[in-house]
C-alpha cells in the first residue's frame, strides 16, 4: 500500500509539465548527438571507400605478435589478435596485482612499525612511487634498468634458475604431461574446504569451537592435488633454457622467455600500486580501535586469537574495498603498454591492428567495450562484497 | 639532545629487540652502500657546465643535457622570439593565485570568476595568437608548459561538469539520473588511453567532412571529459555527508532547486570533499605525459624526443630523474596542501 502511494506521487511528479520537458530534451539531444555522429561517420567512409562493420575480425591480420600466450602468426585473423592482446592485458594485470599486493601489505605494516629506519624508509617509499607519473616509472624500467643489463654472452645466471640479459629474463619451463588432473585435485580441495569451513561455522556458532580452517585449508589445497597426481601420473618436465650460437650471434633457446617490455609494465605497475595499497593497509590497521584489542584481551584470547578472529577481519572490511579499486586501476592502467609497445589490448589490437585497417570506429569500440566490462565486473563483486560485509547496525 | 637523550632515542626506536636490531643493522648497512655512490654520481663527479656531451667525461651525472635542452622541455618547439608571451600567461595566473590567500574572502569568489572565465580567454589569446599577436599553431606548444596548460583546462572543464553530473546523479527525475549514472560509469570504466585514441584517431570520422577540430584541443577536451566522471564521484560523496535537514531547511526557505544546490549545498558538500578533489587532480597532472601516445609532446616526451637525438644518446637516466623530480615535487606539495587543508576543515576533536 504504501509502496504503491509512493510510485504513484512519483508518477505523477514525473508526468509535469517542468519536470517532463527537461526529461525530453536529454533524450532528444542525446539521440541527435547519436544521429549527428553515426550519419557523418557513414559520410566519411563512403567518401574514403572504407567499409564498416565487424567482417574484418576474420581476415588475416598479417602482423607478428612477439609475445603470445596461444598460438599465433601473420596468417591468424584479426579476432585471434584481439584474443592474444586480452590474454596479455590480463597476464600483466595478474602478475601486477599479484606483486603489488604482497609488497603492498608488507609496506603497509612497515610504515606502523615501531622501528623508526623501517617507519621512515616505508613512507619514503609510498611518497616516491605514488606522486610519480605512472608512464616516467615504466620508461624509466624499460629505457635504462633493463636497457643496462649485461649482453647474451656476460648473462647474469642465478642458480641456474634465472637468466637475466638485455632480451629479457629466462626461467625454466614446466612440462606436464595428464595436466588435467591437477586440476581435478584442486576442485576437490576446494570442494572439502567449503564443505569444513561450512562445519567450522556451524560448530563455532553452535558449540563456540574454533576450528582452524585456514590450516586445513592450506594443507588440503596442496596435498590432494599430490594425491591426484600421483594416481592420474602426472609427470613434470623441466625444460631449461640453453646458450645456442647461431650465425655468430649467441642467444637462449627454451624454456620461458620474458621481453623486457612485459617486465618493465609488472615492476612500474606493482611498485606504483603497491604504494596506494601500503596506504589502505595502513588506514585499516589504524581503524580497527584499540579498545577492540583490549576488549578480546579482557576475554581471555591470546595474541593470535585476538589479531585472527578480532583485528585482521575488521581491518580487511576497511582494506579490501579500495584495494579492489586499485587492482581495477592496475588493469586499466596496464594499458599504458602501448608506450613501450608490450602488445596488449592497446598495444597490439587498438594500436598495430588499428594502423593496418584503419577501423578506428569498430576497433576503438571494442577496445573500450573490452575495459568497461573487465571494470564493471570487478565493480560487480566489490557491490556485493560490500553488501555482504556491512556493518548490520541495530 | 644529550648523550642520554640519544641512547635511549636509539633504544626505543631502532634497537628495541634483537629482530629490531638487525633489521636496523641490515637497512643502515645498505642506505650507506647506495646513498654515497648515487652522490658521487648525481653531484661530485657530475658536470653541470657545457655545451656538448663531449664535455661530460668525469664519469659522473651528464646535467649538461639539461641545461642545453632547458628551453626545449619547458616549451616545446614554441618560437623563441614569442616566449615571453608564454611567460607572461603564466605569471598572469601565478600572480592571480597568490593574491587569492592574502585577499579578504568577499573577493575570493571574483577571482574564482576570474580564473575560469576570464583568464583562459586572456592565456588562449596570449598563447595561440590573435588581436595583433602572431599565431602560433598548436603542434609547436610542448614541454612542461603544456603539461601545465593541460592540467589547467582539465580542472577548468571537468570541475563544473562534475558537479552537474553529482546533481544529476541525485536527481529525481529518471531520464536524468540514469543518463548521469551510465555516463559516469563509462568514462570510470576505460583507460585514458582509450580516450586518447579515441579523441585523436576515432573522432575525426565522426565530425562533418570539412570541420577540422585542433587535434590538442580535442585530446584536451577528452581529458576534461575522462576527468569529470572522476570528480563527478568525489562530490557525490560530499552530497551525501550532508545531513537531510540541509536540503529541508533550504525547502522550506521557498528556495528553488538550482538555488538550494548552489547556495546551500553543493558549497558545504565541495568544502568536505576538497581533499578528494586535490587527489583528482593531482592525477589529471600525473597522467598529462599520456598524450606521447597520439604525438604531443609535453615534458617527458620532450625529454624522450631528446634522449634519442643521435649528439645525445645514453642521456635517459639524467632525463627521467629531472622529469621525475619536477613531476614529484608539485604531486608532493599539492598532496601535502590537501593533508593541510584537511586538517583544517575538519571537524572532529582530537
Amino acid at each position: 500500500m504504501f509502496l504503491n502511494s509512493e510510485f504513484k506521487t512519483s508518477l505523477k511528479k514525473n508526468l509535469q509539465l517542468s519536470n517532463l520537458i527537461p526529461q525530453l530534451l536529454l533524450i532528444l539531444f542525446f539521440f541527435f548527438i547519436i544521429y549527428f555522429f553515426a550519419n557523418n561517420a557513414q559520410l566519411n567512409m563512403k567518401a574514403r571507400n572504407m567499409s564498416s562493420g565487424f567482417d574484418f575480425l576474420g581476415t588475416n591480420s598479417g602482423f607478428d605478435i612477439q609475445f603470445s600466450l596461444i598460438d599465433y602468426d601473420g596468417s591468424s585473423s584479426y579476432g585471434r589478435a584481439y584474443l592474444v592482446g586480452l590474454l596479455n592485458t590480463l597476464l600483466v594485470a595478474f602478475f601486477g596485482i599479484f606483486f603489488a599486493t604482497i609488497l603492498g601489505f608488507i609496506i603497509g605494516v612497515s610504515r606502523l612499525s615501531s622501528n623508526w629506519i623501517i617507519n621512515r624508509l616505508s613512507l619514503i617509499y609510498v611518497e616516491l612511487f605514488r606522486n610519480l607519473p605512472l608512464i616516467l616509472q615504466i620508461f624509466f624500467w624499460y629505457f635504462t634498468v633493463l636497457r643496462s643489463l649485461p649482453s647474451t654472452e656476460k648473462s647474469l645466471i642465478i642458480f641456474n634458475f634465472l637468466i637475466i640479459n638485455l632480451q629479457g629474463f629466462y626461467i625454466p619451463k614446466f612440462i606436464f604431461t595428464n595436466s588435467h588432473y591437477i586440476f581435478y585435485g584442486i576442485v576437490f580441495s576446494l570442494l572439502t574446504i567449503f564443505l569444513i569451513k561450512y562445519y567450522a561455522n556451524k560448530m563455532f556458532y553452535e558449540h563456540a569451537k574454533v576450528i582452524p580452517v585456514l590450516k586445513i585449508s592450506l594443507f588440503l589445497i596442496v596435498v590432494f592435488p599430490v594425491i591426484f597426481s600421483l594416481i592420474g601420473g602426472v609427470t613434470i618436465n623441466v625444460e631449461y633454457p640453453k646458450l645456442v650460437k647461431n650465425f655468430g650471434i649467441f642467444n637462449y633457446l627454451g624454456g620461458v622467455k620474458l621481453i623486457p617490455e612485459f617486465l618493465a609494465l609488472v615492476f612500474a605497475l606493482s611498485l606504483y600500486t603497491s604504494a596506494f595499497i601500503a596506504e589502505n593497509v595502513r588506514a585499516g590497521i589504524l581503524a580497527v580501535n584499540k579498545g577492540q584489542k583490549e576488549a578480546a584481551k579482557s576475554l581471555g584470547f591470546n595474541n593470535s586469537q585476538s589479531l585472527n578472529l578480532i583485528v585482521i577481519p575488521q581491518a580487511l572490511r576497511v582494506i579490501i574495498p579500495p584495494t579492489t579499486n586499485q587492482y581495477l586501476n592496475l588493469t586499466k592502467n596496464s594499458s599504458l603498454a602501448a608506450a613501450i609497445g608490450y602488445p596488449d589490448l592497446t598495444g597490439a589490437f587498438a594500436g598495430t591492428a588499428l594502423s593496418q585497417t584503419g577501423k578506428a570506429i569498430e576497433i576503438i569500440f571494442i577496445v573500450m567495450m573490452t575495459y568497461l566490462t573487465i571494470s564493471l565486473l570487478i565493480s560487480l563483486i566489490l557491490n556485493w562484497y560490500n553488501k555482504k560485509i556491512a556493518l548490520v547496525e541495530r | 639532545m644529550n648523550k642520554e637523550n640519544i641512547k635511549s632515542w636509539l633504544k626505543v626506536n631502532l634497537f628495541s629487540n634483537w629482530y629490531n636490531s638487525i633489521i636496523s643493522l641490515f637497512v643502515l648497512f645498505v642506505i650507506l652502500s647506495i646513498i654515497p655512490s648515487f652522490i658521487d654520481w648525481a653531484i661530485i663527479k657530475a658536470t653541470f657546465i657545457g655545451k656538448t656531451k663531449a664535455d661530460c667525461k668525469s664519469g659522473g651525472a651528464c646535467w649538461v643535457f639539461i641545461g642545453v635542452w632547458f628551453e626545449k622541455f619547458i616549451y616545446g618547439f614554441y618560437p623563441d622570439k614569442e616566449l615571453w608571451r608564454v611567460n607572461l600567461a603564466f605569471i598572469i595566473l601565478i600572480l592571480t593565485v597568490i593574491s587569492a590567500f592574502f585577499v579578504k574572502p568577499k573577493i575570493k569568489p571574483y577571482i574564482l570568476f576570474f580564473l575560469i572565465f576570464i583568464f583562459p580567454l586572456i592565456g588562449f589569446i596570449l598563447i595561440h595568437g590573435g588581436f595583433g599577436l602572431e599565431n602560433v599553431e598548436t603542434r609547436v606548444w610542448g614541454g612542461l608548459s603544456l603539461t601545465f596548460m593541460l592540467t589547467f583546462f582539465g580542472i577548468i572543464f571537468a570541475f563544473p561538469l562534475g558537479v552537474l553530473l553529482a546533481l544529476g546523479k541525485r536527481s529525481e527525475l529518471p531520464v536524468i539520473k540514469y543518463f548521469c549514472i551510465a555516463f559516469v560509469e563509462f568514462w570510470r570504466g576505460i583507460p585514458l588511453i582509450t580516450v586518447l585514441f579515441a579523441a585523436a584517431i576515432m573522432f575525426p570520422l565522426l565530425l562533418p567532412a570539412n570541420t577540422n577540430v585542433d587535434k590538442l584541443l580535442r585530446v584536451a577536451i577528452g581529458m576534461g571529459i575522462f576527468e569529470s566522471a572522476y570528480v563527478a564521484e568525489v562530490i557525490r560523496g560530499g552530497l551525501q555527508s550532508l545531513p537531510k535537514g540541509q536540503y529541508e531547511a533550504a525547502k522550506s526557505l521557498g528556495m528553488s532547486y538550482w538555488k538550494m544546490n548552489f547556495l546551500i549545498i553543493l558549497p558545504q558538500a565541495i568544502k568536505t570533499v576538497l581533499p578528494g578533489l586535490t587527489n583528482t587532480f593531482i592525477a589529471l597532472f600525473k597522467d598529462t605525459p599520456l598524450i606521447i601516445l597520439v604525438g604531443l609532446l609535453e615534458l617527458l616526451g620532450m625529454v624522450n624526443l631528446a634522449k634519442s637525438n643521435s649528439y645525445w644518446l645514453g642521456m635517459a637516466v639524467e632525463g627521467y630523474i629531472f622529469v621525475g623530480i619536477i613531476f614529484w615535487f608539485f604531486s608532493y606539495l599539492l598532496s601535502r596542501y590537501t593533508q593541510s587543508l584537511e586538517k583544517k576543515f575538519s571537524t572532529e576533536r582530537h
